[in-house]
């Protein structure tokens, strides 16, 4: 059966939503120079891609489905051990080992979605926090496999495609993120595009509405949620591969909490939200971190309760006017 | 074994306390406060104050303990949490994570990050056998202060007119408004009540739980899952979620001590997804 054609209007709307706007351009373009433009903060330029992706995998459930999510850490630590045993086990290719952390995840978002497409909003909190947990206590448990508190340690990365070799100033590492990233992000770009974004949508806003014109509204969201999983996943495996190591960490209540901050900071529902909002995060994070290492969790918790009750909506005008300043200048400078 | 039921129904029953004050917020209220466990760390680290620094016996840090954390909610309630009731249960939770990270991060500053103790007075510790059952001291006492709230609670909020005018308030505001009823009032009151009896439930949960700054992280899921799974709307179902989750964890933790907390996570989900709006579930309107 064909879908029926859709009216030209319509059509024509969804394809001015997919057209490029300079700004975005630009913003990739500014992306990919900085390796040139800061040679000497690679590693947290890699750093800053990785949040940005596990950012854009909580905005498509969040941000585009309604989804919410407080254990979203346990799909980053899902990668994040898939790669790390795909690397010590199976094989040293990069790349595989991002498809095994990508498939694992998405996998396990598969099958715990049913558990998270019931109740009101707090049970989904309540149950993706208890998965997460879940995750965490069998990392731990199995400390033969895992590593357990210590980590997975020994994990040897081979060239990636062969031909890149990763070093210790982040150069491969940056420039590896920032692919995936940039790829994983065009592929989101397609997919809220998509009359399938458009009926993630239209769940958000009115389940009830949707369901009764017609969106299959469970096995859509199920969908939307292992898609997520399997970006999670990604960001867990680049995490794994360019550092190395992988530990309890990733599996930590800390990481979905601040996950949530990022995508505050940067604002959810429009995929550069969760890019704008790492690369906010990771740079205030800097810089707190130079003059109070210890006791960063508090500005964490402060910046939280300001951003709630300062209103997002300020943050965000602000931060639009500066992207606009930003587009503005990229044109220019293309001249 | 019946030892073991025995300490686990002791937990239960601290966990109760402490739940029970985030299932007046959380259920009455409707307001997701991740925080509750900040309020039990207040109440936990004043009793522990009030004995070192100011030499008070155990049975005296108790109000206290209480008094201070429910000072502290109404104030905050007063100030910050008041115009986060008519958000999005999401900024709620955001809202109260960042208050936790701040508690956490504050405590450990102020008073470091080792665990703190208390001197139990003699006539608390040691345990003696009736039947075969080893029962602790302090566990027979939590019992006994534990149930008398309990019974006292469920009185106040079906019998008096405070709780009935509550339950008006909560079910819809605007009307009790027109009634006449002060409704925010009545919900700072609740909020410090709610906050009051988590301190008190830290204060008698040092000796159980242990005491350190990441408190409020580490318990939170605990007093989520006694309301989230004993369902908001009365006080019988914490209560009973308390206990299976305190025994559930106590033996799992005796029996099989390479799981972990593992298994009350998996029987939270499990629970949840038999009965996602809870065990003793109203029907919503």
């Amino acid at each position: 059966m064909t879908a029926p054609a859709l009216e030209t209007p319509v059509r024509y709307s969804l394809l001015a939503a997919r057209r490029w706007h300079p700004a975005e351009i630009a913003f990739w373009l500014v992306a990919f120079a900085a390796f040139l433009l800061f040679p000497r903060n690679l590693l947290l330029l890699n750093e800053i891609a990785i949040l940005a992706l596990f950012a854009l995998s909580l905005d498509l459930i969040l941000g585009y489905a309604g989804i919410v999510s407080l254990g979203h850490a346990a799909f980053l630590g899902m990668g994040a051990y898939a790669a790390g045993l795909a690397a010590k086990h199976v094989t040293a290719d990069p790349l595989a080992g991002l498809a095994i952390g990508m498939g694992a995840a998405g996998l396990l978002g598969l099958v715990t979605s049913p558990l998270v497409l019931r109740g009101t909003d707090l049970t989904r909190l309540m149950i993706t926090l208890g998965v997460a947990l879940i995750l965490y206590e069998l990392a731990n448990s199995f400390g033969s496999l895992t590593g357990g508190a210590d980590g997975l340690q020994g994990i040897v990365m081979a060239p990636v495609l062969g031909l890149f070799a990763f070093d210790i100033f982040g150069r491969t590492a940056y420039l590896y993120s920032l692919c995936v990233l940039f790829l994983l992000f065009l592929v989101a770009r397609r997919v809220t595009n998509s009359p399938f974004g458009l009926s993630l949508r239209a769940i958000r806003d009115n389940p009830l509405r949707a369901a009764a014109s017609g969106v299959p509204n469970g096995r859509r969201l199920a969908a939307a949620y292992a898609l997520a999983a399997a970006y999670a996943g990604a960001a867990g495996a680049l995490l794994a591969q360019t550092t190395q190591f992988v530990s309890l960490d990733v599996l930590d209540f800390h990481r979905s909490a601040d996950l949530m901050l990022v995508l505050i900071i940067g604002g959810a529902g429009y995929l550069y939200g969760g890019l704008i909002g790492a690369i906010a995060f990771k740079l205030l994070q800097d810089a707190i971190a130079t003059f109070t290492p210890q006791y960063w969790m508090f500005w964490i918790g402060l910046f939280l309760v300001l951003f709630v009750l300062g209103g997002r909506e300020m943050i965000h005008g602000a931060i639009k006017a500066v992207a606009l300043r930003f587009a503005r200048f990229g044109k220019g400078a293309a001249r | 074994m019946l030892t073991i039921l025995f300490d686990g129904i002791a937990y239960g029953m601290v966990l109760f306390v402490l739940g029970c004050g985030l299932s007046v917020t959380m259920g009455l209220m409707n307001f997701v406060n991740l925080a509750h466990g900040a309020f039990a760390m207040l109440g936990g680290y004043v009793a522990v104050a009030a004995m070192q620094r100011l030499g008070l016996p155990f049975l005296a840090s108790l109000p206290v303990a209480f008094l201070a954390a429910a000072l502290v909610g109404i104030v905050l309630e007063r100030l910050i949490y008041r115009p986060m009731y008519a958000k999005s249960h999401l900024d709620q939770v955001m809202f109260s994570i960042g208050l936790v990270f701040m508690a956490v991060a504050g405590t450990d500053w102020l008073m470091g990050s080792t665990q703190q103790f208390i001197r139990l007075p003699a006539w608390l510790q040691g345990r003696f056998e009736v039947a075969g059952i080893g029962i602790g001291r302090y566990r027979l006492f939590v019992i006994a202060v534990c149930g008398v709230l309990a019974v006292s609670l469920q009185w106040g909020f079906t019998r008096t007119r405070f709780g009935s005018r509550l339950r008006a308030a909560v079910d819809d505001a605007r009307v009790a408004r027109g009634l006449g009823i002060p409704v925010s009032r009545l919900f700072a009151l609740t909020f410090a009540l709610g906050s009051g009896l988590a301190g008190l439930g830290g204060a008698l949960g040092i000796e159980l739980m242990g005491l350190d700054p990441t408190f409020p992280l580490k318990f939170m899921i605990y007093f989520l899952i006694v309301v989230t799974v004993g369902g908001t709307s009365s006080i019988t179902g914490p209560f009973f979620a308390a206990m299976l989750l305190g025994v559930a964890d106590v033996v799992g933790k005796y029996l099989v001590p390479q799981v972990g907390a593992f298994i009350i996570y998996a029987l939270m989900v499990a629970l949840l997804i038999t009965r996602p709006h809870g065990l003793f579930a109203r029907a919503r309107t």
